[in-house]
């Protein structure tokens, strides 16, 4: 038998390694590599045209001096915790509702997911057109006699963000139902009939045995919903563009309007590194839990 | 007394009906094995017992109430189940006592129905500990336990040695034996393994597609069974068939031999018929012993599987494959001929159409 | 004790059959009730765009947004579509839509093919590193766009694809790798090793078996996928304002610049219809796919 020699090791599996191509360039290009580049040039005081000219924490000092910038924080955190919050307590409450084994459960489901297969711009539109005073709620409510009613989010600096709010989570609240959803039909039902069995009540059995068998499908909730939150940009657009004023800005627009209308580049830069450090703080407790507690099972 | 009745039972799903008809009586202290291939209605069956399911028609009796709308946790049962379904964030103490405390039980009973549990259980160090860190063994015993603390006359298993290894579920299936004899319950266990059958049951209800097939002691579901269903599903290696007439003398014939049934215990005397005539390979006798058997033949070894405590030899009878279990230590090889004898009041004959017991 | 035939009576009687369950108990009212005002709650923004889009905006000036339109237009509906202005630009919402349509469709086809390619060689043909270039992947899904925006922009303009529909297909196939890629690679994995292991036995390579085995036996998570990209897609927002000009931006930077613009008298009739025009097709795609969307949707949150 003729001795074979063995393949030089970069041809072995080059088929994979074409098809992988793609992946990689995505990986360490853009993912990576433009990541780096943004953070690099944050430390420069670049404005219409990039370069490395560098001015130290600068663009961070003067970031966090600016007003803008720290309303959009702070509508950023209102808007997160609370739709943390609600998203949570309302996405696991219906889907707690949904598995009891209701008729109808396709029709409910579909109804309370639907907003989530729509744009945000269409959500934002919507909505400002319901919050609307003129025509909307608050003229609605004014018409059948409470004359003196007033809800007006989108025109109110104090609760404009609050307007958003119900937007955001009419769009979202279906997702994390339906994520609850599978992971309640994930636990083992002879858990519930031993509860049965046990003749402990329902809400009893959700509260001391089935949300803490829940833990993982909360922490990838958590991380989806936190992660989406970073992200909102064109639901403030289409909702009220920053208004009144510049009540309802959020970082991802502070970062957009810096780059491209007032051409500031690094103060862009350093906004958007500001989001990715943000990002990160979720992100990397919950790999670390992730990847331990796998290492943990073997 | 009867512990658990059931009558008249009907369940189904739609237009698939589970169980059909079905009438069941178990005494006090009595353990009763429902036993089937998947997909018979045992586990079913069980369910409904345990109030885990509503039936369809038909009432359910624990300890002469009739508790066929009562809660589970009202019918005075416990319930073990396959994949243990402990509590899992909770210690093996809190898995004991939840429903207990649920059920606001004084503190101090809890206590000692617990440590009664943990004792007879043998699982005193594991108390503190939770779900997780214990072996499948361990956790089965916890799920037993949480059985045991209720109190309760009836104890309802559903497979629960199925997700363990083979020594485990030989190990742990004495020890369920020795809690039955110790407590005297009434125990009803659902399994599809018929060796926990045999070894744990007073009685056997063999259940096919919805229907209790026979309900008999072990011994006489293996000597007498009813149907060639139940007589194919009990014993390993199963029971050999040879296809051939019954006379209405009481002689099968089978090609061109014909056995004299002397001694078979026929259900209504010989019908002339066609017939499967039944017989058990580890009944059947190979080499010296052959020759004083009432029947006897001349045969080849075809195939030779050796076993260890024993070897089962392929061969045929009149071109019909027959099985034999010789010895362990048996010297034979394919290709081998001896003489195979047998007596045939052991045989269980059927009628070939309605496969019932001849 | 009683005598035998007493027993059997009390024994005989009752409670027998199914238990018994009322339809309006407390419980079922609760529940559904809970139910049926969670799902007006939600329908409510769909029925006051279809009825505010069907109305005259004298009516809209005089009535409550709530109400059913008393006289019905399809007016709004054809002036969105081709007549509304953005800017200047007085050729309606068509104009985006078919701008959509192309960016759609050949970045549907590409994400989907080499992420499906992508998916299947990290399932089957794991190659040393392969793992770590796919972890950072899946990482990188959370890193907030405006992070890698700007740098996007200069390798677009080198590339020379800046501002053009084919700058803005490559985005939206950058972005789609991650979940597309963990979606086929999970779905890859699940299917029995045996069968690739048996086709490599008879000789098929990467190519032959991707397209004549594992291909045919995929046809349900194609469909996933291209739910997951058609919705998202369509619907987004920030890649089309950012890499196409007005001549190609998508409909919805369209229509949130015919809407927010500040120019002339709002026509609430108009926008309401053209916000629905650029919902629906989203809506019908959801609507159409039930359960495959839920999940496209899941496969993103249950990790593999």
């Amino acid at each position: 038998m003729a001795r074979s020699v063995r393949p030089n090791q970069i041809f072995r599996n080059v088929n994979a390694k074409i098809a992988a191509i793609p992946m990689v360039l995505t990986a360490m290009v853009v993912f990576v590599g433009c990541t780096i580049w943004t953070v690099v040039h944050s430390f420069t005081n670049s404005k219409l045209l990039p370069k490395l000219d560098f001015v130290g924490f600068a663009q961070y000092e003067r970031l966090w001096a600016t007003r803008r910038w720290l309303i959009s924080i702070e509508n950023l955190a209102i808007y997160g915790i609370c739709s943390l919050i609600f998203s949570f307590a309302v996405g696991f409450l219906l889907a707690a509702l949904m598995d009891q084994k209701i008729r109808f459960e396709n029709t409910f489901r579909t109804i309370i997911l639907y907003p989530f297969a729509l744009s945000f711009v269409v959500t934002g539109l919507v909505w400002q057109w319901i919050l609307n005073p003129e025509f909307g709620v608050q003229n609605v409510i004014r018409s059948i006699g409470f004359s003196n009613f007033t809800f007006d989010p989108l025109y109110d600096a104090k609760i404009v963000i609050f307007g958003i709010l119900i937007a955001g989570l009419w769009q979202g609240t279906g997702f994390i139902m339906v994520i609850m959803l599978a992971g309640l039909r994930g636990i083992d039902v002879d858990i519930w009939k031993a509860s049965r069995v046990d003749g402990i009540p329902k809400w009893k059995t959700y509260l001391f045995v089935v949300i803490p068998m829940m833990r993982p499908v909360f922490i990838t909730a958590l991380v989806l919903i936190s992660a989406g939150i970073v992200k909102v940009y064109d639901l403030v657009i289409a909702q009220t563009n920053g208004g009144p004023g510049i009540a309802s800005e959020v970082p991802a627009k502070y970062v957009m309007d810096t780059m491209f209308r007032n051409q500031n580049l690094g103060q862009g830069f350093a906004a958007s590194t500001m989001m990715l450090v943000s990002v990160l703080v979720i992100l990397i407790p919950w790999a670390y839990l992730e990847f331990g507690g796998r290492k943990n099972d073997k | 007394m009867t512990s658990v009745s059931i009558r008249n039972l009907d369940l189904q799903f739609g237009s698939v009906k589970v169980l059909k008809q079905l009438n069941l009586e178990i005494d006090h202290g009595e353990f009763l094995v429902l036993l089937g291939a998947s997909g018979c209605g045992k586990s079913t069956l069980l369910n409904c017992i345990a109030g885990l399911l509503d039936v369809s028609d038909g009432q359910i009796f624990i300890n002469e109430n009739n508790v066929t709308w009562e809660e589970p946790s009202n019918r005075g049962i416990g319930m073990v189940f396959q994949s243990y379904a402990l509590y899992p964030q909770m210690t093996v103490e809190g898995n004991l006592s939840f429903g207990l405390k649920n059920a606001k039980v004084p503190k101090d009973e809890i206590n000692k129905r617990v440590a009664r549990a943990a004792e007879v259980l043998q699982i005193e160090p594991l108390l503190k500990r939770k779900p997780a860190a214990l072996s499948g063994g361990q956790r089965q015993r916890v799920a037993i336990g949480r059985a045991l603390v209720r109190d309760v006359d009836v104890f309802l298993f559903d497979e629960p040695l199925s997700n363990l290894d083979a020594k485990l579920r030989a190990d742990l299936r004495v020890e369920i034996k020795r809690l039955h004899q110790k407590l005297n319950n009434t125990m009803i266990y659902v399994t599809h393994d018929q060796v926990e059958a045999m070894t744990l049951a007073d009685r056997i209800a063999i259940m096919k597609a919805g229907l209790i097939q026979q309900l008999d002691s072990p011994a006489e579901i293996y000597n007498r069974p009813v149907n060639k269903y139940v007589a194919d599903f009990i014993g390993s290696p199963s029971m050999n068939f040879l296809e051939g007439e019954l006379s209405s003398q009481g002689q099968f014939k089978v090609g061109g031999t014909v056995i004299d049934l002397k001694g078979y215990d026929y259900v209504d005397g010989p019908v002339a018929s066609p017939v499967w005539f039944g017989f058990r390979p580890e009944h059947a006798v190979a080499g010296e012993g052959a020759e004083h058997q009432p029947a006897t033949f001349q045969v080849v070894a075809e195939i030779v599987e050796p076993m260890g405590s024993d070897t089962l030899v392929w061969t045929k009878i009149e071109d019909q494959a027959f099985r034999v279990r010789m010895d362990g230590q048996a010297k034979i090889s394919t290709g081998d001929a001896f003489t195979l004898g047998f007596d045939p009041a052991r045989a269980s004959i059927f009628d070939k159409e309605t496969e019932l017991r001849v | 004790m009683t005598n035998n035939t007493e027993t059997t009576s009390t024994l005989m009687a009752g409670p027998r059959g199914p238990k018994p369950t009322k339809l309006l108990s407390p419980r079922n009212i609760m529940l559904y009730g809970t139910l049926i005002v969670v799902a007006l709650y939600y329908l409510l923004p769909l029925y006051v765009m279809v009825v505010t889009s069907l109305k005259g905006m004298p009516e809209i000036r005089l009535g409550n947004i709530f109400s059913p339109p008393v006289e019905i237009t399809t007016a709004p509906w054809t002036r969105a579509w081709s007549e509304a202005c953005t800017g200047l630009n007085c050729e309606g919402l068509s104009r985006g839509f078919w701008n959509s349509v192309r960016i759609l469709l050949p970045s549907v086809a590409l994400s989907i093919a080499i992420a499906s390619v992508n998916g299947y060689a990290l399932a089957n043909w794991k190659f040393k590193g392969a793992n770590v270039f796919f972890t950072i992947l899946i990482f990188g899904a959370f890193i907030p766009y405006q992070v890698m925006i700007y740098p996007i922009v200069i390798i677009l303009r080198e590339l020379k694809l800046f501002g053009s529909l084919g700058g803005l297909v490559l985005v939206h196939t950058v972005f789609g790798m991650p979940i597309l890629t963990l979606l086929f690679r999970n779905y890859f994995t699940s299917l029995p090793e045996e069968l690739f292991k048996a086709a490599r036995v008879d000789g098929a390579g990467f190519w032959g078996i991707y397209f004549r085995i594992m291909l045919p036996m995929s046809l349900p998570i194609f469909v996933v996928a291209m739910i997951l990209q058609v919705t998202g897609i369509w619907n987004d927002f920030l890649f089309g304002v950012i890499y196409t000009k007005p001549d190609t931006y998508p409909m919805t930077v369209q229509l949130n610049n015919i809407v927010n613009s500040v120019q002339g008298v709002k026509e609430y009739n108009v926008n309401m219809a053209a916000t629905l025009l650029t919902g629906v097709v989203p809506l019908i795609i959801y609507f159409v796919s039930g359960k495959l969307f839920v999940r496209g949707i899941a496969a993103g949150a249950v990790k593999g």
